[in-house]
C-alpha cells in the first residue's frame, strides 16, 4: 500500500464572509493549496469536494464539478455530503484513490453560512439530525449536544466549568491563528455567563457560525519522489465509522461508537495506538463533543475527559496538546470545510510552519477526529512527519 | 403539511392511547417506519405496546430554535425511556426549572405554537 503524501494545503481564513459565495471561498483555497504544494493543476486526477448545506445557502446543488472549475482543474469531481465531516470523508477518499493508483487527487469542502440568519442556518444544521424523532420535537444541534452534555454529567458527574475549560483552552491556542475567526481569549466566567443557547450550554461553549473553505493536494509517495517534492507530512492511517442517526436509539448517549470505530480503524492502518499520538485536532463543534472525542479515541477512559482541560493535560503545555489551531470553537466551523481544515493545520504544525508549532516542536504523530451529526458519521486520519 | 408514513401513525396511534413500538426476529427494538428487518429482510416486525410511563434520561431548554419552533420558545426536549424504547418529545405542563432526570412522564400530542404542527410530548405522569 503506497504512502500518501499531503503536497500542499490552502485554507481561506474562517469567519465571516457574509457575501462571499462558497465557490469564491473554494478557489481561494485551491489557489493556496497548489501554491504551497508546487504541483501543476493539470496533473489532478479527481477531485473530492465537501459541503453540507449548500441547497439552503446558496440554492445550490452538484457542487463537485463546480468546486473542481473553481480550482482550475478538469478531472472527475465528486461533492461528498456526511454533515459536518463532509470535507474529512473528502479527505478519506482522496486517501483511498491514491492507495488505488492515482498520484494526485484535490481535496477539500466550502461552506456559506452567514448569509442565512441565525434561525435559518439552525434550521440548516438541523438537517443533519433525524427529520421525524428529532427535528420535529424541536431538537437543534445546540439542543442534541446539550442532551448529550447533560446525560454525560448524570453519568459520570463534571460541570459546566469543566467544559468552559474547553472553551477557553481553544480561544487561547487561537490567539496568533491569523486564519481563526476569533482571536481572542476567553476567561472561565465570561463562558458561564454567556447567554444560554440550549441548558447546558451558553453561547461560548458552542463553534460559531462560520464561512471558509480548505483544501488539500494529495500525491503517492512515487509522484512526490519523482518531482521532488518538498512534502514531509504523510498520511499513515484512515478510518470511518457510522452509528445509529437518532441519539434516541442509542445505547449510549455519552459514547460515540462510530468515533471509536475509525479511530481503532485509523490506528491500525498507522500500526500505532493512542500512546503514539503527540497532537490532536478533535471536533469540539460544543465543548462536551471534545471531551467525547478524547474518550472515543482511547486518550482516555469514558468519564474520564471531562477534566482533561481543567487539569491542563490538553493545553499547550500539557501531555497531549489539543486543537492547538483553536478548534472549531474559536477558528470557526464552516461545516463542509472544517475536516479538511483539521488536516490542513495539523499538516503546518508538524511541517513547522504554523504560528503554534513552536509549542510542540518535537511533535511527529497527529490525528484528526472529524464528526458530522452527534456523531452518526466519524471520519479519523493520522498523519505523520518525517524524521 | 404532508404525512410521514410510520410517524404520522405513530403520533395517531398516540392520540388515540395506543402507541405500539417494533421488535425484529432477534428481538431487537424499532420505532416506526421499520417496514423491513434490518437482519433479515423480512417483512412485518411485531408490534407491542409502549409501556407507560416513561421516565427522562436527559433534557435540554432551548432558547434558539429553529423556524419551526421560534415562537415556542424556551422550551424543553427530552429523551425519555418507556421500557425497550428511548423516545424524543417535547415536555409539556411543567415549568423548565422543575424538570429532573427520572422523572416519570406520559406520552401526548400537541401543536407547536409557531406552525401549528404536531409534536410529539412529554406530560408528567
Amino acid at each position: 500500500m503506497t504512502d500518501v503524501r499531503i503536497a500542499g494545503v490552502g485554507m481561506t481564513p474562517f469567519g465571516r464572509h457574509t457575501e462571499r459565495t462558497g465557490r469564491d471561498l473554494f478557489a481561494e483555497a485551491t489557489a493556496r493549496a497548489f501554491t504551497d504544494a508546487g504541483v501543476s493543476r493539470e496533473a489532478v486526477e479527481e477531485v473530492f469536494f465537501g459541503n453540507f448545506m449548500g441547497e439552503f445557502a446558496e440554492t445550490q446543488g452538484h457542487q463537485g464539478p463546480l468546486a473542481a472549475e473553481m480550482a482550475g482543474v478538469q478531472a472527475p469531481a465528486t461533492r461528498l455530503d456526511s454533515a459536518c465531516a463532509s470535507s474529512g470523508a473528502a479527505v478519506r477518499y482522496g486517501v483511498e484513490r491514491i492507495r488505488a493508483g492515482a498520484d494526485v487527487v484535490l481535496v477539500g469542502g466550502a461552506e456559506r453560512m452567514n448569509n442565512l440568519s441565525t434561525a435559518g442556518t439552525t434550521e440548516a444544521l438541523a438537517a443533519a439530525a433525524d427529520a421525524l424523532w428529532e427535528v420535529r420535537a424541536g431538537l437543534t444541534f445546540p439542543g442534541a449536544y446539550s442532551l448529550m452534555a447533560n446525560r454525560y454529567f448524570e453519568r459520570f458527574g463534571g460541570d459546566r466549568e469543566d467544559l468552559a475549560h474547553i472553551s477557553v483552552k481553544n480561544h487561547a491556542n487561537a490567539v496568533e491563528n491569523d486564519l481563526a475567526q476569533y482571536q481572542h481569549t476567553l476567561t472561565v466566567e465570561e463562558v458561564l455567563n454567556a447567554t444560554t443557547i440550549s441548558s447546558p450550554f451558553g453561547l461560548y461553549d458552542c463553534s460559531p457560525i462560520s464561512d471558509g473553505a480548505s483544501a488539500a493536494v494529495l500525491v503517492s509517495e512515487s509522484f512526490a519522489a519523482a518531482h521532488n517534492l518538498d512534502a514531509p507530512v504523510r498520511i499513515t492511517g484512515t478510518g470511518q465509522g457510522s452509528d445509529t442517526f437518532a441519539l434516541q436509539d442509542r445505547e449510549s448517549m455519552v459514547r460515540t461508537p462510530a468515533a471509536e470505530r475509525a479511530g481503532d480503524a485509523a490506528f491500525a492502518e498507522a500500526g500505532i495506538g493512542p500512546d503514539d499520538v503527540d497532537i490532536a485536532e478533535v471536533h469540539d463543534c460544543f465543548t462536551v463533543a471534545e471531551v467525547l472525542a478524547l474518550e472515543a479515541l482511547g486518550f482516555y477512559d469514558p468519564g474520564e475527559a471531562i477534566g482533561a482541560a481543567r487539569r491542563g493535560e490538553t493545553t499547550v503545555d500539557g501531555r497531549l496538546p489539543v486543537n492547538l489551531s483553536g478548534g472549531l470553537k474559536a477558528k470557526g466551523h464552516p461545516v463542509g470545510a472544517t475536516g479538511c481544515a483539521q488536516i490542513s493545520e495539523l499538516t503546518k504544525l508538524l511541517r513547522g510552519d504554523h504560528v503554534n508549532s513552536d509549542v510542540v516542536p518535537d511533535a511527529e504523530v497527529g490525528i484528526t477526529h472529524n464528526a458530522g451529526g452527534t456523531v452518526a458519521s466519524c471520519v479519523v486520519h493520522v498523519l505523520e512527519v518525517d524524521g | 403539511m404532508t404525512r410521514d408514513v410510520g410517524f404520522d401513525d405513530f403520533l395517531d396511534a398516540v392520540e388515540a392511547g395506543d402507541p405500539q413500538y417494533l421488535v425484529d426476529n432477534d428481538g431487537r427494538t424499532h420505532l416506526p417506519p421499520m417496514p423491513y428487518d434490518p437482519a433479515t429482510g423480512e417483512k412485518g416486525l411485531t408490534e407491542r405496546p409502549v409501556p407507560e410511563p416513561g421516565e427522562i434520561l436527559t433534557h435540554t431548554t432551548t432558547q434558539i430554535a429553529t423556524p419551526q419552533f421560534e415562537d415556542d420558545t424556551p422550551y424543553v426536549t427530552a429523551v425519555a425511556s418507556f421500557g425497550p424504547v428511548d423516545i424524543t418529545g417535547q415536555l409539556r405542563d411543567i415549568s423548565p426549572e422543575n424538570v429532573e432526570i427520572g422523572q416519570a412522564v406520559t406520552l401526548g400530542v400537541e401543536r407547536s405554537e409557531t406552525r401549528d404542527e404536531r409534536v410529539l410530548v412529554f406530560y408528567p405522569a
